[in-house]
């Protein structure tokens, strides 16, 4: 029954993502609310993701120095531990699981909503192809603009360890920064801005999907914004398993 | 003019319309009506194509619409407008940029003429000044003028309403009647209203088509529903007393005056 309902669920998904990537009905409509949606999905999500880089990267600053804490291991590790965390992991996947909070749930929310509203019936009946025209520029919007807030959240994380350098006594700052760039590999950011459009791809269309066939009210808008939330984060760590074999190995 | 003929549809194995045949006439204001859970929503929707029916033949001059090709689909709507039961207005749109919608979809208008042409519109359901306002900043009424004003965009051939006073006060009831009835007759549309509202019956009823438990029970114009002899249309329109001292009045008196607010 469970693999039935999963095995139907993809079916749907894939005729969803068939309608979604057809070709615009205006080119011009189609590119002016793409810029809106890097606007309200891309721009809108800076500040979370500079919170919570700055913090985080402080963190895993201070947790690498009380845990490493050794004669034998040397203090740059520090700086070199907090950079690799950052660029092979939290940049990426943590930041996207974040983000499918945010951003999953507000387009779910949007396009159930707009179901419910008889808005999306009402694009039908005039023969807007509605999956194309709401959906594909979120998706668009949301996977370009994702590899410049993979960046933000690397150079915000990193700056927050500095933070921890300059204003405590835990690691010297000419450390810090020695170990930020001792044993540099450029493929890790590579690895992270791939895996990161990856995850994009998923949080927009998984809550899309989930918003798209709302059916009822208030209450089921509620329920589909959440289940693209939860989804989204399933789909995202499995890929992240997937992605980590494929690129690291 | 749409004709309907033995349209069949049903949900899990139950028949929600039996074999449904009716009419809808150019130039006039044809009503659905029945009470809830009779069908009239299921059969609008099929008449605009959200639902298949299993069986029948909707055909908008002619062309059958279960037959068509996805092209042809998609033309046939770019003739059709509807007003929604909730208005259905893009709420991150004013109303000016509801009622441009369509235009900037589907016509090469240049941006001037779009605007001439929304604005047109708009005065037409009495709504200038109001066409920088979102949806979310204006009355239930003026929604559903705003509806009005983006369904006829396009001028279109066919008009489809879903229980457009549904919500509204009697007075702007009557002003949607009015106004739906005035737009028929100006542009010839072929209007299909799905309405409860007996005011609307009685008051811009030229061609209702009544439904009950999936089958059409009757059709007739709304000087003939005062003498009808179907039990079950009497006890749905005359259900209250107002409408039962007017079919009396009608009785003594032939007719009644009708009356603009």
């Amino acid at each position: 029954m469970l693999l039935t309902n999963s095995l139907a669920t993809f079916g749907r998904y894939c005729l969803f993502m068939k309608r979604v990537f057809s070709l615009p009905d205006r080119w011009s409509v189609f590119a002016r609310r793409t810029v809106a949606e890097v606007m309200k999905l891309g721009i809108d999500s800076i500040p979370l993701v500079l919170i919570i880089s700055v913090f985080i990267g402080a963190v895993i600053a201070i947790q690498m120095q009380l845990n490493i804490a050794s004669p034998l291991i040397p203090a740059y590790s520090v700086g070199l531990a907090t950079r690799d965390i950052v660029l092979l992991e939290f940049s990426n996947s943590i930041l996207c699981l974040i983000l499918a909070g945010k951003v999953g749930s507000n387009i779910a929310s949007e396009i159930g909503t707009m179901r419910v509203t008889e808005q999306i019936d009402a694009l039908e009946i005039m023969g807007v192809n509605s999956a194309n025209y709401l959906v594909m520029p979120k998706i668009i919007a949301f996977v370009c603009f994702m590899p410049v807030l993979v960046i933000l959240c690397m150079a915000t994380s990193l700056i927050g360890g500095y933070g921890v350098a300059v204003f405590t006594d835990l690691i010297t700052v000419s450390k810090y920064l020695y170990g930020l760039q001792a044993f540099f590999q450029e493929w890790y950011v590579w690895y992270a801005l791939i895996k990161s459009l990856f995850f994009a791809f998923i949080i927009a269309t998984t809550s899309s999907f989930y918003g798209y066939y709302v059916h009822g009210g208030a209450l089921e808008v509620g329920k589909a914004s959440t289940d693209s939330v939860v989804s989204s984060s399933v789909f995202i760590l499995l890929f992240d398993v997937i992605l980590t074999k494929l690129l690291l190995q | 003019m749409i004709e309907v003929k033995n349209l069949t549809k049903s949900f899990d194995g139950r028949t929600v319309l039996h074999g449904v045949d009716a009419t809808f006439y150019t130039g006039k204001t044809n009503l659905i009506i029945g009470q809830s859970g009779s069908g009239k929503t299921v059969l609008m929707k099929s008449l605009v194509g959200l639902l298949r029916p299993e069986e029948g033949q909707i055909l908008f001059d002619g062309r059958d619409l279960l037959t068509m090709k996805r092209d042809e689909i998609a033309a046939l709507r770019k003739e059709i407008g509807m007003l929604f039961q909730g208005s259905a207005l893009f709420d991150s749109e004013t109303v000016l940029g509801n009622v441009m919608f369509p235009l900037t979809m589907f016509t090469d208008m240049s941006r001037a003429e779009q605007l001439e042409r929304a604005m047109f519109c708009l005065e037409r359901v009495n709504l200038i000044g109001a066409e920088n306002k979102y949806p979310a900043e204006i009355s239930g009424g003026m929604q559903k003028r705003v509806a009005i004003a983006r369904a006829i965009a396009l001028n279109p051939r066919y008009l489809f309403c879903d229980e457009p006073n549904s919500g509204l006060d009697p007075k702007t009831s009557i002003l949607i009647d009015e106004l739906l009835s005035d737009i028929t007759h100006e542009y010839g549309i072929t209007t299909v209203i799905n309405t409860h509202d007996m005011n609307s019956v009685l008051g811009i009823g030229e061609n209702i088509i009544f439904i009950n438990k999936g089958h059409r029970e009757w059709v007739g114009d709304m000087s003939q529903i005062y003498n009808t002899s179907n039990e079950a249309l009497n006890d749905f329109v005359f259900a209250t007393r107002l409408f039962q001292e007017v079919r009396e009045y009608v009785a003594e008196h032939g007719t009644i005056e009708k009356r603009r607010p």
